[in-house]
C-alpha cells in the first residue's frame, strides 16, 4: 500500500514541475488538472470517500475557471530584467520556510499512527464512540461538520456566499455595455 | 516517507507564486500549494489498514444500535477529514474570485506580466 | 458562448439527466453515504455548466435566468441560518439539533433520521450548486465574443 502511495506521490510531484515550467498556459493548466485527479485517487487510498468526491469535481470546476482566463491570450515573450531586491526576498522567503519546514519534521508522527489513538479522551475518538447516539448519524464526518462544529459551516457558507458576490460584482462592471451588442 | 513528497510539492508551488512574472502563473502555484496542504491534513488522519469513518451493518452489534470495539480500533480520524472538506470548497469560491481580478487587469492593460503592469501607472 | 455540434448536443441532453440525479443523491443520503452538501451541491452545478459548454448561454439562461439563480441563492443561506436559530427557539442553544432530540428520532442508518442534518445539507446544496453556476455564468456574459 505504500508503494502506491509513493507512485502517486512521484506521478504528482512530476506534473507539477512539468505546470511550472511549461511555456504554454494551456498546457500548465492541465497539468494542475493531472495533479488534482492524482490528488483524489490519493484521497481515495488514504481512506477519505467524501473527501475524494469533492476534489475531483470542485477540480473539474476549477480547470473550467482558469481556462476562461487563458484561452486566446496570446502568451507575449516576458522581456524586462528581473530587479535585484525582488530576486533576494524571494531567495530569503523560500529558503525561510524550508528551513521552518525542516524543523517540523522532527515533531509529526510516524505515518500510519494517528495522535489520537494515543491519548485517550481526545475528541476524534468521543466522535466516533458517541456519534451515532449523540446525533444519528451513520456518516462521522457529517455529524462532526453539521453538528459538532456547525459554527464552522456557518462561516464557510458566508465566506463562499462572498467570495462569489465579490466576483459577480467585479465581472459585472462592463456587462450592460454588452448586452445591447449582438452576440458573435 | 509521504510526508517529505507532500512537503517537496508544497515548496514547488511556493516557488511559482514568489518567483514568476505571469499572472497566471501565479494563480496555478497557489493552486498547487491548496492541493499539497489539503493532502497534508489527511496523511496526518491515517491509520495503517484502517476503515472509512462510516458506520454500516456490519459494525453494529447485531439487534441493537451499539458500536463495536472494531470500529473504534481501526476507523482513520474523521476530524481532519471535517476542516479540509470546507477548505477545498472555499478555494474554489477564492480561485474564482482571483481569475475575475486577473481577466479585469488584462482587459485594462492588455498583458498579463506584473513588472509591465507596475510601471504603466493610470 | 456557442454551442457544439449536434453529437455533443445530443449525447449531453442525455446525459445531463443522469448527473443531476446523482446530485441530488449524494446531497439526500449524505448522512448515510459519503458525500454531503457540499460535494453534491458541486455535482449539481456541473451539470449545469454542462449544458451551458454544449447548447450555448442564451439556452441555459432561458431555462435559469440570473434573477431566478440569485434569489435561489439567497433561499439556500437564509434557510441554513433559519434552522441554526430554531435551535434557540425550540432548545436552548444555537445549531441545537432539535429534531433528534427533542421531536422526531427516526431509526438510525434509515432516510428519517439524524434530525436537522439532512435539512442542513439540502440547504448547503442548494447554496453551492447555485453559486458556482452563477459566478461560471458571470464569467461567460462577460467574455466579448470569444470564440
Amino acid at each position: 500500500m505504500t508503494i502506491l502511495f509513493f507512485i502517486l506521490l512521484i506521478f504528482m510531484v512530476i506534473a507539477a514541475i512539468i505546470a511550472v515550467e511549461t511555456k504554454d498556459l494551456l498546457g500548465s493548466v492541465i497539468c494542475v488538472g493531472a495533479i488534482g485527479a492524482g490528488g483524489s485517487l490519493m484521497f481515495l487510498f488514504l481512506r477519505a470517500p467524501d473527501i475524494a468526491i469533492t476534489q475531483i469535481v470542485v477540480e473539474v470546476l476549477g480547470l473550467i475557471i482558469m481556462i476562461r482566463a487563458t484561452i486566446s491570450r496570446d502568451l507575449t515573450l516576458i522581456t524586462g530584467d528581473r530587479e535585484f531586491f525582488g530576486t533576494v526576498v524571494s531567495v530569503v522567503i523560500i529558503f525561510v520556510i524550508f528551513m521552518a519546514g525542516i524543523e517540523v519534521f522532527g515533531t509529526l508522527p510516524h505515518f500510519g499512527s494517528p495522535k489520537f489513538a494515543e491519548v485517550p479522551g481526545s475528541p476524534s475518538e468521543l466522535y466516533i464512540k458517541n456519534g451515532l447516539r449523540e446525533t444519528g448519524a451513520a456518516n462521522v464526518v457529517s455529524s462532526v461538520i453539521l453538528d459538532y462544529r456547525g459554527y464552522d459551516t456557518l462561516g464557510e457558507v458566508t465566506v463562499l456566499f462572498t467570495s462569489i458576490l465579490g466576483a459577480t460584482v467585479i465581472l459585472r462592471a462592463k456587462s450592460r455595455k454588452l448586452v445591447e451588442e449582438p452576440d458573435a | 516517507m509521504p510526508y517529505a513528497l507532500c512537503f517537496l510539492l508544497f515548496m514547488i508551488g511556493l516557488y511559482c507564486a514568489v518567483v514568476k512574472k505571469n499572472m497566471v502563473k501565479i494563480v496555478i502555484g497557489l493552486a498547487v500549494m491548496e492541493y499539497a496542504v489539503n493532502l497534508f491534513l489527511i496523511m496526518l488522519g491515517y491509520r495503517t489498514g484502517g476503515a472509512a469513518p462510516i458506520i454500516d451493518k456490519t459494525y453494529l452489534e447485531p439487534g441493537t444500535t451499539q458500536i463495536t470495539a472494531n470500529f473504534i480500533n481501526t476507523s482513520v480520524d474523521p476530524l481532519p477529514q471535517a476542516l479540509v472538506l470546507t477548505a477545498i470548497v472555499i478555494s474554489l469560491g477564492s480561485l474564482a474570485l482571483i481569475i475575475s481580478i486577473c481577466i479585469r487587469i488584462y482587459e485594462r492593460y492588455g498583458t498579463f506580466d506584473i513588472t509591465e503592469i507596475r510601471r504603466l501607472r493610470g | 458562448m456557442k454551442g457544439m455540434t449536434i453529437i455533443v448536443k445530443t449525447v449531453s441532453s442525455w446525459v445531463k439527466v443522469f448527473i443531476f440525479l446523482f446530485g441530488i443523491n449524494i446531497v439526500l443520503f449524505g448522512h448515510l453515504t459519503p458525500g454531503g452538501g457540499f460535494a453534491g451541491g458541486v455535482i449539481l452545478a456541473a451539470s449545469y455548466v454542462l449544458l451551458m459548454l454544449a447548447f450555448g448561454r442564451q439556452f441555459v439562461e432561458e431555462n435559469l435566468p440570473l434573477g431566478l439563480a440569485s434569489k435561489l441563492d439567497c433561499i439556500g443561506a437564509f434557510m441554513f441560518a433559519l434552522i441554526a436559530i430554531l435551535g434557540i427557539v425550540f432548545g436552548g442553544s444555537f445549531f441545537l439539533n432539535f429534531l433528534f432530540q427533542k421531536y422526531l428520532s427516526g431509526q438510525a442508518l434509515h432516510l428519517v433520521s439524524a434530525g436537522t442534518i439532512p435539512l442542513l445539507n439540502i440547504a448547503i446544496g442548494i447554496k453551492v450548486g447555485v453559486s458556482l453556476f452563477l459566478v461560471i455564468l458571470m464569467l461567460s456574459i462577460s467574455c466579448k465574443g470569444r470564440e
